[in-house]
């Protein structure tokens, strides 16, 4: 019973979420509509926003898949295809930002904190470490020489 | 030395702290428009008003600046928003309006209803004009300045506090450019 149960959850998580995009916004092409589909994993919805627009049942959502599809098969390359809706929507609607001058802080930020903070932590495990036991002065020594004799007087 | 060591990871926090307070109280889908400092892209569409001419690109360009009001009349916000336009027209405000994602009939019958603060007004029954110019939804509100340039994009309903503060003093800032 209890394989069972385990069984149904793996393959219950084995299931992918459907995608939104219906039969009639589909390429005929299968080649055309493969590339298509991976676009637009990686275009987001602007009315849901965190969201693809292939996730999404927005109606605007829709129009973009069908844009999409429609520069595909207008025959423009990948990059042209996700351009002409950046340049409508703005690098906002890639889920996956590029890399430039006014994204550098969303690439690097998280690097530069962990540096920094690594940097700050090492200095602080450097302080504290026992480096300093080495061998007494011999002020030291006499000072603890006099301590036991005054110890051993009582 | 040692001591700025320490206070550095609290500066650094505190300064963290302040700017994601400041983004608490911004609304996320008040994004830039990708047109701002740009013509709007050409479209023509068709009228609302029968015998009208509808709404063309080339309606911006005129010397004043002026407004472009993205509405439909299946859209709660438009109607919370209404008001301030029709006072805006009052007051001498050229509003031009898209009604995006219905039917002409449906924009007329709500601009009937309603009453019309529009000087042009044209109709968007697939969406595609507004989508040309990065539309989301409605409502929206472009001012666009002398030369039909976009200078800047509202999103949501165009409050009198929106005016007052942003909207308004923009207007009449860009009725001053040459």
């Amino acid at each position: 019973m209890r394989r069972l149960l385990s069984l149904a959850v793996a393959v219950a998580l084995l299931a992918s979420p459907a995608a939104a995009v219906n039969p009639d916004e589909q390429l005929a092409d299968p080649a055309l509509e493969a590339r298509a589909l991976k676009l637009s994993k990686a275009l987001r919805c602007v009315v849901c926003q965190n969201q693809s627009i292939d996730d999404s049942d927005a109606t605007l959502a829709r129009d973009l898949r069908i844009i999409l599809r429609e520069r595909i098969l207008a025959g423009d390359t990948d990059k042209q295809a996700v351009d002409h809706l950046v340049a409508r929507y703005g690098s906002f609607v890639q889920l996956d930002p590029p890399m430039r001058l006014d994204t550098m802080a969303l690439w690097f930020g998280p690097l530069a904190v962990l540096l920094v903070g690594g940097i700050g932590a090492a200095v602080y495990m450097r302080g504290r470490s026992p480096a300093r036991a080495g061998a007494l002065t011999p002020d030291e020594e006499a000072e603890l020489a006099e301590m036991l004799k005054s110890e051993e007087a009582r | 030395m040692r001591r700025l060591l320490f206070i550095l990871p609290v500066l650094g926090f505190v300064v963290l702290l302040g700017v994601f307070f400041a983004g608490l109280g911004r609304d996320p889908r008040a994004l830039p428009s990708a047109f701002i400092g740009k013509p709007l892209p050409a479209f023509a569409t068709a009228p609302v008003r029968p015998g009208d001419q509808g709404l063309a690109n080339t309606d911006f360009d005129r010397g004043e600046p002026v407004l472009l009001n993205v509405f439909a009349s299946w859209c709660g916000p438009c109607r919370v928003e209404h008001p301030v336009l029709m006072r805006l027209r009052q007051q001498g405000v050229t509003i031009h309006g898209l009604d995006w994602k219905e039917t002409a009939p449906a924009g007329l019958k709500w601009l009937t209803d309603q009453g019309d603060p529009y000087t042009r007004v044209g109709n968007d029954e697939s969406g595609r004009t507004g989508i040309e110019f990065g539309v989301a939804g409605v409502p929206e509100t472009f001012v666009i300045d002398k030369k039909g340039k976009v200078r800047y994009r509202h999103v949501g309903a165009l409050t009198p506090d929106d005016w007052e503060r942003k909207i308004g003093p923009l207007m009449e800032q860009l009725r001053k450019e040459s």
